[in-house]
């Protein structure tokens, strides 16, 4: 396992970001970490890069603990993991060039050797189909496409295990984002690292995740392969995520089941008691509202899902309530 | 005679670079309770196009030439304090940001109130009544409580329907709407565009949804305009467009969507989109486009009848499906 994270807990104050979360990715693995505004996905790689301290848990790197080591202790493992963040203009040094911002994790890591760094600078702006050019420009000067491709190029140089994708499309044009996406697939087909992919968009997880895990309030409430999760949702949340995305074809879209939920997401300072989602969910009964249900798979051969109606062995069908 | 009917519209800016043309020439037209959909990318001037209709851009820098009638009267040469009753009342507009767009200070109930004041002259207390009952029109449970609330007590999604509310306070014939659920969560959104397939069914408003996502154009237009550089590069109802791109451009964006991908790829659309500082009298997409000749530098094609309603501008498009 190349990243496993256990019971993982975030509060910040009386915010509960992220409520006892448990995932695991494997080599060279992609996992999508899907959810909405205020599911706490974001926060769970800022805990993985130790950009925040985790309440509680356990984040286990390649095998190490690095929950809660020391900043010193913890700069020799930044080797291993990188970040792509979501926004292409200020995640950039605007004052920097981008031979310097992609030189960053190497001059950070030790490597001074001038001609080794331009060297492997070099390399890298090819590898994300940037001209050789680029390097004296500014990143004001680039396009937003250009820029995510700088992002990778530093996020990849030190050629880390583990890579956060934190919405690294989602502020992009359809086509330019069509050509990032099919970047970010050569580049983790022919490194190998592994991929925490953190997005709200399912067609891109679906795209380019091998596992999915949902997330609502902090929790995961469903997980499993991607083409497990697309053809056969069991969690309501997770029923309902993928009827309301609209899909591009007029005839489908409008003959499509939709599940329109009911009311607001709870507020992560007071998340309701028992299962998470039964404010909103079309087929919650009383238990539901009592006792919280885990992730399980009753029957094995599935993938779990956090619903009662799962553990009870019976299928949920959010269109069809009670 | 349609309601809104613009004419070879061209805006441009003064910048300091030289002139912006964010459109260059755009010509269309929206019926009574019609859906259509303005889209395309960053900078193709979907909204420019849009908020030229209640003229909400900025009068020092910006150029704007064409025709603009809505009910047959001419709004760019509209004097200002006419406009003024034209905006909000029949023509009124709902943004992207439901975070920016109501202010902090008042209770949604009096944002909704003062417009109604305003442009119909209600007093304070029938105003108070109808802002409850658009409150329960754009589907917020419990309307006689949250006319009390601030917005920053309200979610996302309830705060773009109060400004959606707001917009149709004065039953306006024509609603612009302005990336209205891209800040929402897929889940909200679903519900926000229900609103707005009511209003058209129940009030017969229409609607110039302006987007860059074409799942919403698929769900909620009739009618839609894919734009490139400042011009309308395909026009056609919903149905026909989906099954039958004409436009390289159309196809293309469809194509790059995530879930067209062919064998764990996705079409790209390479180059960048021309300058917005010239307009040379060519093809703008030609130098991207797989299906240019020789002819698409030669000239512009112009937006032409490829099969009833369904127009492209191009000399060499896309056969039906």
């Amino acid at each position: 396992m190349i990243l496993r994270i256990d019971n993982l807990v975030k509060h910040y104050g009386p915010v509960r970001a992220v409520d006892g979360l448990s995932l695991e990715i494997g080599e060279g693995e992609v996992l999508g970490l899907v959810g909405e505004s205020g599911s706490g996905k974001s926060t769970v790689g800022k805990c993985v890069l130790r950009l925040t301290e985790p309440t509680s848990g356990t984040i286990e790197l390649a095998g190490r603990d690095i929950t809660h080591l020391q900043r010193r202790a913890m700069r020799p493992l930044r080797r291993d993991v990188h970040m792509v963040f979501q926004d292409p203009f200020s995640s950039l040094n605007p004052r920097f060039s981008i031979e310097r911002i992609v030189a960053e994790p190497l001059l950070r890591h030790k490597v001074t050797d001038r001609r080794e760094v331009s060297r492997r600078v070099g390399a890298m702006l090819e590898r994300v189909g940037l001209r050789q050019e680029m390097r004296k420009r500014f990143p004001h000067e680039l396009s937003g496409g250009q820029r995510q491709r700088v992002g990778l190029a530093r996020a990849l140089i030190l050629e880390p295990k583990l890579v956060v994708a934190d919405e690294p499309v989602s502020a992009l044009d359809v086509s330019v984002q069509a050509s990032v996406l099919n970047l970010i697939t050569d580049l983790q087909r022919d490194m190998g690292f592994s991929c925490l992919f953190i997005t709200h968009d399912l067609s891109v997880v679906e795209f380019l995740a091998d596992r999915i895990a949902v997330m609502y309030l902090g929790r995961i409430v469903e997980s499993g392969p991607t083409a497990d999760i697309f053809a056969g949702p069991r969690h309501p949340y997770t029923q309902a995520l993928l009827s309301a995305a609209p899909v591009a074809d007029p005839v489908k879209q409008r003959e499509r089941r939709r599940i329109v939920l009911g009311g607001d997401v709870p507020s992560p300072l007071d998340p309701p008691p028992g299962c998470r989602f039964h404010t909103r969910c079309p087929l919650a009964y009383d238990e539901c509202r009592v006792t919280e249900p885990l992730l399980n798979d009753p029957r094995g051969g599935g993938h779990p899902a956090a619903c009662h109606l799962v553990t009870a062995d019976r299928v949920p069908d959010a269109a069809l309530p009670r | 005679m349609s309601l809104l009917e613009i004419t070879n519209l061209k805006v441009s800016f003064d910048t300091e670079d030289g002139q912006v043309q964010a459109v260059r020439d755009i010509s269309l037209s929206l019926d009574e309770g019609e859906i259509l959909a303005l889209c395309g990318e960053s900078g193709c001037g979907k909204s420019v196009t849009a908020m030229s209709v209640p003229r909400l851009l900025p009068p020092e820098t910006t150029r704007l030439s064409g025709s603009i009638k809505l009910d047959g009267r001419e709004l760019t040469t509209l004097p200002e304090a006419e406009m003024r009753k034209v905006r909000g009342k029949t023509v009124s507009v709902v943004f992207q940001e439901p975070m920016t767009s109501l202010n902090p200070s008042f209770t949604v109930g009096y944002q909704i109130a003062e417009v109604l004041r305003r442009h119909e002259g209600l007093s304070r207390q029938a105003a108070a009544r109808r802002a409850v009952e658009l409150l329960e029109l754009v589907g917020i449970p419990a309307p006689a409580r949250r006319v009390k609330e601030y917005p920053h007590q309200l979610s996302g999604g309830m705060r773009q329907r109060v400004m959606i509310a707001i917009a149709v306070a004065c039953s306006p014939r024509v609603l612009i709407a302005d990336e209205p659920t891209t800040a929402l969560d897929v889940t909200i959104q679903a519900g926000v565009l229900d609103v707005f397939r009511d209003l058209r069914d129940r009030l017969g408003t229409a609607i110039i949804l302006i987007t860059h996502d074409l799942g919403v154009v698929a769900d909620i237009a009739d009618r839609a305009v894919v734009m490139y550089a400042g011009r309308a590069v395909e026009q056609a109802p919903v149905g026909g467009l989906f099954a039958g791109p004409r436009h390289p451009y159309t196809l293309g964006l469809m194509n790059a969507l995530p879930s067209a991908a062919v064998d764990g790829r996705l079409a790209e659309i390479p180059g960048l989109v021309p300058s917005p500082l010239s307009d040379p009298d060519e093809c703008a997409f030609q130098d991207r486009c797989a299906r240019a000749q020789a002819d698409c530098r030669l000239s512009r094609p112009p937006l032409t009848h490829q099969a009833d309603d369904h127009l492209a501008a191009c000399f060499h498009p896309g056969g039906q499906s």
